[in-house]
């Protein structure tokens, strides 16, 4: 039922160096004119062409959402993944032509909060840029607590803090947070939301001390960019489609699906939406589930495996698609 | 026309206490009290400490559920003569409360419905508070037509205590309005009422 | 194209028609001799069949200018048919702007808008407005954003709300609805106000709907199509004035059903709010008098093959248990009973 949104065809008009690990890239569309509206925290994934592959990876939007000519995202080179930063940091240059899905947002703005805290880590401060613009624009109260290794390591702190004064506060620590989440979190109105972007253990750590501080679930957010998992290659059968597809290394599920014209629902790509949630029909041999949406009785039933980031080993693989 | 097996019915709780919770906040009425003292045997005296309670005795007042909530050594423990009253003091609680503050509400349907209101106010999500339903079913009903609410209904079928119209109960209920829906039932033919049965006890 | 907006009434004398076009066009829902809840969803891929209902984002037609009449006579009898939750301001914007640049788009001959960054100029000539403003600057406008743009937009608007993993009707404009009142709905979640649907939740349907609509993405917005019955052309069946439209239903005898019976239909989409996140749920009500109905030999054939075969929950939800006997017993006139081809449109 889900249909796949048309991509965007774009140029890439800029790339810029922003720190040692971080390029920001900026996107104008081909067809000129105006790029669709986005709210703050939104996502677009972009497509990426490495020779027979194929690999869509999410970035946040960080542009402000009231100009549409371009789209940035920024991108941390991370050495050791299947390689869509690292493409995207050595293979991509302005000029080239690229595609981008519509936005969507995964991590909004709570509307009926009455505060919002913001806590970022390292590359995480990228959906927090457009959250702020519209927070700021909005009126509502808003703080932002960003953790940075040290100043030439953290994207963007000195704009963000000339732009909100005080509302930005910066900690910086070669390893940990640099803060005392605690002591931070005991301070805040009834009806503040907390918001988390940052590595996993982060967000899990934060969240850890918030339930410990009695905050409810529908107050906390969070939003992990995880790059779907490399593995061992795979073969997996589609039964709806009767197909057989081959799963490289450097692949995830999902664009191997994708790659042999079979339709799969997605939002995020990472794990945690829910969205592509897919029946396994027949399984000899081990699922390996690396999504943050599973229960543990849906895992260990396993009957249904997130495509985006789980992958499987063992002899067959049977799936409702 | 009677449509019943409606889905918007709130569903309660059994209360049981947030340890993690900072500051907690029990609004209760009647037989609610009920409710709160059956939480001791799992919180520890550390809890009651950090606790507000708010009682609105009603009918229950011969019990003496008071003096019980009383003895649970809160930080404050206040008795209310009427829902109306104890919402002042509610709001003081919230408006002064950090997050990490738990509200626990148990009694009957008009103080939980005003409870959940008040706390919406204040920006908690009616998902985090913690209900328990004890005591009468009475309900507040809402006259879909002269927008007038008609307390403490037991009957399926109720005049608006304002325009007069008879009202179906229906299962609809509205956190916002704190209230079920009434709809007219004999506009189609006057004077023609199905029997009025007490049926919220 | 030019269209020429007809002068007719929704209340007292009742003088609404619809014109041969606008019957050939009406959006017949049954796409077989039965019916039944489905998730019934469908992409609102634009532009759509020339001269259709769903050609455009949103449809405007021959009755615009009667039908914002009627809304404005409902606001003023009952303010609070229109209401949003204080939460809802950038959703007000996103809708004033959808509704503005799609029908400046679609239908330049009637509307016209000039945007230079913030300052906007407004132009709708159907009802004589010309009104220049500030976007995102309420105290511009002459009523909130929401309300302004829709006393201007035909149909139902209803703003709802994404946040844990559901959805909250937490701003609307509800002057042509089916008997639900947007004053007690307003907060509820998708479940809540769906509550008093027969049926329906036993099917999982609204699970499903509700995944599905959560995902909905800016740019591509779905469709489906409902449906119910109404005596007299009354777009205003709010249960807030039941009793002025209740006893309607007894007046039906067999020689006045053709004309006083009318099959109502709701265009509903679901769109993505770019910049609130929030998702817009217009519903358009389309009515058609049986005796126009039956000019369309398919429709004849079918729809009384539908009302025969609908369960007793649903014709009581639907407020047709006094009148379906009639209505059916009237129609089969003008069923042979020849096989119809699949598919809701006019052979
Ligand atoms: S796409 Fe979100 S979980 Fe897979």
């Amino acid at each position: 039922m889900a249909v796949r949104p048309q991509s965007i065809k774009v140029r890439v008009a800029e790339v810029v160096p922003v720190t040692p690990l971080v390029k920001r890239f900026r996107f104008v569309p081909l067809a000129g004119g105006l790029l669709p509206a986005f709210s703050g925290g939104a996502h677009t994934v972009v497509e990426m062409h490495d020779g027979a592959v194929v690999r869509r990876n999410p970035y946040s939007l960080m542009g402000s959402p009231d100009e549409l000519d371009s789209y940035q995202i920024s991108v941390r080179k991370v050495e050791d993944s299947r390689g869509g930063s690292v493409f995207m940091h050595e293979r991509v240059k302005a000029g080239d032509e690229m595609a981008v899905s519509p936005p969507v947002n995964l991590f909004a703005i709570a509307w009926d909060a009455r505060k919002h805290l913001l806590l970022a880590g390292g590359i995480g401060i990228t959906p927090f840029v457009s959250q702020m613009i519209q927070l700021d624009r909005s009126e509502m109260p808003f703080e932002l607590h960003y953790c940075i290794r040290n100043d030439d390591r953290g994207p963007y702190w000195r704009d963000l803090q000339q732009r909100y004064g005080r509302r930005v506060q910066v900690h910086r620590a070669e390893s940990g947070l640099g803060m005392d989440v605690e002591a931070l979190l005991v301070m805040q109105p009834l009806g503040t939301h907390l918001f988390v972007c940052g590595p996993g253990p982060m967000i899990e750590g934060v969240y850890a001390t918030a339930r410990g501080l009695g905050w409810p679930e529908e107050n906390l957010h969070s939003e992990r960019f995880q790059a779907p998992a490399t593995g061992a290659a795979f073969d997996v059968v589609l039964r709806r489609s009767s197909k057989r597809v081959h799963v490289g290394t450097h692949e995830s599920l999902l664009e191997a699906i994708e790659a042999a014209d079979v339709e799969a629902p997605y939002l995020c790509r990472g794990g945690a939406c829910g969205q592509c949630e897919t029946g396994v029909l027949a399984c000899d041999g081990r699922l390996i589930h690396n999504d943050h949406y599973l229960s543990a009785e849906e895992r260990a039933a396993g009957r249904k495996i997130m495509p985006c980031v789980s992958r499987f080993e063992g002899r067959e693989l049977v799936l409702d698609l | 026309m009677l449509v019943s097996g409606i889905k918007s019915r709130p569903v309660y709780g059994t209360l049981a206490p947030n340890e993690q919770a900072r500051l907690n906040i029990v609004f209760a009425d009647g037989e609610g009290a009920l409710a709160v003292l059956a939480m001791k045997p799992a919180a520890p005296t550390a809890f009651w400490a950090r606790t507000h309670v708010i009682y609105v005795a009603g009918g229950s007042a011969p019990q003496g559920h008071f003096a019980k909530l009383q003895a649970l050594g809160t930080h404050s423990c206040h008795e209310a003569p009427t829902i109306a009253s104890a919402l002042p003091r509610l709001k003081a609680l919230l408006g002064a409360a950090r997050m990490g503050t738990q509200l626990y509400l148990a009694g009957t349907e008009p103080l939980m419905g005003e409870g959940m209101r008040v706390a919406g106010e204040y920006g908690i999500r009616h998902q985090s508070i913690r209900t328990e339903h004890r005591g009468s079913l009475a309900r507040r009903v809402q006259c879909v037509h002269c927008k007038g609410i008609t307390e403490s209904v037991t009957t399926n079928i109720v005049p608006c205590a304002h325009c007069g119209l008879h009202l179906l109960v229906r299962d609809h209920y509205s956190r916002r309005v704190g209230a079920f829906q009434g709809v007219n039932i004999d506009a189609e033919a006057p004077g023609q009422l199905p029997k009025v049965e007490e049926v919220f006890k | 194209m030019t269209i020429a907006f007809r002068d007719e009434t929704f209340r007292d004398d009742y003088t609404f028609r619809n014109s041969p076009h606008a019957i050939r066009r009406f959006p017949f829902p049954f796409h077989e001799d039965r019916y039944m809840y489905a998730v019934n969803i469908e992409p609102h891929a634009l532009p759509g069949p020339k001269g259709s209902v769903v050609e455009f984002a949103f449809d405007v037609d021959e009755h615009y200018v009667s039908e914002m009449r009627d809304r404005e006579l409902v606001l003023r009898q009952d303010p609070l048919r229109c209401q949003a939750l204080p939460h809802m301001m950038a959703a007000q914007w996103d809708l004033l702007e959808l509704i503005m640049t799609s029908f400046a788009r679609d239908y330049p001959e009637h509307f016209s808008l000039e945007r230079d960054g913030e300052r906007w100029h407004w132009v709708n000539r159907p009802l004589g407005i010309d009104q220049r403003f500030v976007f995102g600057d309420a105290l511009t406008l002459p009523y909130e954003p929401m309300e302004y743009v829709t006393r201007q937009a035909q149909g139902d608007w209803v703003i709802v709300d994404q946040r844990d993993g559901n959805l909250w009707m937490d701003a609307g404009m509800v002057t042509t609805q089916a008997d639900w009142s947007l004053d007690f709905d307003i907060g509820m979640n998708f479940f809540e106000w769906h509550g008093p649907v027969p049926l329906a939740h036993e099917l999982g349907v609204f699970e499903r709907a509700l995944k599905y609509l959560m995902q909905v993405r800016v740019g591509s917005p779905v469709r489906r199509l409902n449906w119910t019955m109404t005596i007299n052309p009354l777009l205003d069946t709010a249960p807030e004035r039941y009793p002025v439209w209740g006893p309607d239903r007894t007046t039906v005898t067999p020689d006045n059903v053709g004309h006083k019976a009318h099959l109502r239909v709701e265009l509903q989409s679901f769109w993505r709010l770019p910049r609130s996140n929030a998702l817009l749920f217009p519903i358009r009500c389309y009515l058609i008098k049986l005796e126009e109905l039956v000019t369309v030999p398919k429709w004849a054939r079918r729809l009384p093959r539908v009302l025969k075969s609908l369960p007793q929950e649903l014709v009581d939800y639907k407020g047709l248990t006094r009148y379906r006997d009639t209505a059916v017993a009237w129609l089969s006139r003008y069923d042979d009973g020849a096989p119809t081809s699949p598919g809701g449109g006019p052979d």
